[in-house]
């Protein structure tokens, strides 16, 4: 039987089932319900709202952040700089608000300080060439120091006239019972995801991702798109330490210490590539679930907490090992 | 009347005269083979139609009106596409998403302004079938051989109704098959009236396909003839020297 060249041209190869089977995230999401199952068969704690509650809470600072770092990896750059604007913005917000100025003052110069950050990561990595790797890195440290400087470093917990405000900001349940941070998290991974597919920001991110000349090339303002993607870098480090204060109800310089590599963990995991040009923001939050549930097995099940790193190191490695099949596979 | 017509064009880099009082004008329609060895001068030609930098003197008309670009955009604007030796394409993307990179296609839903995937994998597929390419607008260039990665680099030239198309080494890094596959796309540009302007190492290419022949040495033009009445022998001779020129 022959088949003319229309029939060819109009079998669809992606069905939506092959190309599900293909995600990472979905994968990883498969793990993930494979592991709660367990849990909740193997231990009495596991399937209780309060743990349920403290696991969807604790996962999405790192999720938020991972939503803005994905962005990043997609474009094919970095951002290690993120835990500390995390700690910097939630300190700039106590701060303003320690001082007597409202709620809405304190988040507003806490996400100015965020955006300017992003700003000046972004023009030195697009307009002056700098590697995203070292400027983030510098920036890692300065943010940290400025967050001590604006403090004296010590620790603020008394947020002026909108201290109840802000306690219920970060640690409320307005909607149904659900923590607000996670409530948080969904809308902000709605807004990303919606970017990354059905505008054309998104599609030139995977574009520049996939190969930066040719973006340049056909006309993608490759520079300007890199500066806001680092500005929305840091402004997703910014909003997730703005809820992580008001959650906490007090504001440490050490907070989001080392916080860059879960984040950057959660990314990989959940499928984006270092190389740059694939990732989603599924993948981020399934990633950053992984990990947090991970984290929370292990304590459940008793086993000595020094070995999370381990677990969550083999995972990266696993999932990096699953993309570089891939690789192989499509290259043949 | 002519498409393009180059007048005494000259570029220099310092001291290096890299094109050296170059003058040509094509037709619509018609096919050029624009040949010469490396530093002969074919890039830098190239990239001054294409708006990558302004010639030092001489000047470029298009449709009788002078031209004046600083910016590939310029070109794009002015009816001038160009197919890059590279291709400039996203491995990671598909052939619709690479053809309408930079000129994305949107539908509104409510305010909301969203990408028109339908309408861009339709219109995708009608330039490859206008194409007689079996490239499938779904698939990631990834998975795609030579020739039809050269079907999606040329579909792009087909989004604007271009006058002329210039081709930098279409065949280059392809195999055999597929330079035939690029032969005939080339003629079906020509088909419709279009201009091609093909750079390339490869005699048999633009002796196939071409209908004039201009040759480079030095960043002077040596020869400027009809394809009928050179043969490779002769044009080979021009570009390596042996000939002085015609």
């Amino acid at each position: 039987m022959s088949v003319t060249l229309d029939q060819t041209i109009a079998q669809r190869q992606h069905t939506w089932l092959t190309s599900l089977l293909k995600s990472q995230a979905f994968w990883v999401f498969v793990a993930i319900i494979v592991a709660c199952l367990f849990l909740t068969v193997a231990t009495d704690s596991f399937a209780t709202s309060k743990n349920i509650f403290n696991i969807t809470r604790n996962v999405t600072f790192t999720a938020i952040i991972a939503l803005g770092m994905t962005m990043v990896i997609i474009i094919g750059g970095i951002d290690l700089s993120v835990g500390s604007v995390l700690c910097l913005s939630s300190m700039v917000l106590a701060v303003t608000m320690h001082a007597g100025f409202g709620l809405e003052v304190g988040i507003l110069v806490a996400v100015v300080t965020s955006l300017a950050i992003g700003a000046f990561n972004g023009v030195l990595i697009a307009y002056l060439g700098f590697p995203p790797f070292v400027v983030t890195l510098g920036m890692l440290s300065i943010a940290r120091s400025l967050a001590m400087v604006a403090s004296n470093n010590t620790v603020v917990f008394e947020f002026g006239p909108d201290h109840a405000r802000l306690l219920d900001l970060g640690g409320g349940a307005w909607l149904l019972g659900i923590a607000n941070p996670v409530l948080y998290m969904v809308a902000l991974a709605l807004i990303v995801g919606f970017v990354l597919k059905w505008t054309k920001f998104g599609r030139h991110l995977y574009a520049i991702g996939g190969n930066e000349h040719a973006a340049t090339l056909t006309g993608v303002p490759v520079r300007p798109i890199k500066v806001v993607v680092y500005m929305l870098s840091a402004l997703s480090a910014g909003i997730a330490g703005i809820v992580q204060t008001g959650w906490l109800g007090a504001v440490t310089t050490n907070l989001g210490t080392g916080m860059e590599l879960q984040v950057i963990a959660a990314a990989v995991i959940g499928g984006a590539s270092l190389i740059g040009g694939i990732g989603g923001a599924t993948g981020a939050l399934v990633g950053a679930a992984l990990i947090e549930v991970i984290r929370n097995s292990l304590g459940l099940l008793g086993i000595n907490a020094f070995w999370q790193g381990t677990f969550i190191g083999a995972c990266i490695i696993i999932a990096v090992a699953f993309e570089r099949v891939r690789q192989m596979r499509s290259s043949d | 009347m002519a498409v393009l017509e180059l007048s005494n064009i000259s570029k220099h880099f310092g001291a290096i005269q890299a094109v050296n009082d170059v003058s040509f004008s094509l037709e619509a329609g018609e096919v050029i083979g624009l040949m010469g060895d490396n530093g002969a001068g074919k890039s830098t030609l190239v990239k001054m139609i294409a708006g990558n930098f302004a010639p030092s003197e001489g000047t470029m008309r298009m449709d009788g009106e002078p031209l004046v670009m600083h910016h590939p955009v310029d070109a794009r604007r002015h009816g001038i596409e160009i197919v890059h030796q590279d291709l400039a394409l996203c491995n990671n993307l598909t052939a619709a998403a690479n053809v309408f990179l930079g000129r994305e296609l949107y539908r509104w839903i409510g305010p909301i302004r969203v990408l028109d995937y339908a309408t861009m994998y339709r219109r995708s597929g009608e330039i490859f079938a206008e194409l007689k390419s079996e490239t499938r607008p779904r698939d990631l260039i990834r998975n795609m051989s030579g020739g039809q990665r050269q079907a999606v680099a040329i579909g792009r030239t087909r989004l604007s109704n271009p006058k002329v198309v210039l081709m930098d080494e279409p065949t280059a890094a392809i195999s055999v098959r597929q330079v035939a596959e690029v032969l005939s796309l080339i003629k079906r540009l020509r088909d419709q009236g279009i201009t091609v302007v093909l750079i390339s190492h490869r005699m048999p290419d633009v002796f196939g396909v071409a209908d004039r022949v201009i040759v480079l040495r030095r960043g002077t033009k040596v020869a400027d003839k009809r394809i009928d009445q050179s043969s490779p022998e002769e044009v080979t001779g021009l570009i390596t020297g042996a000939i002085e020129g015609v």
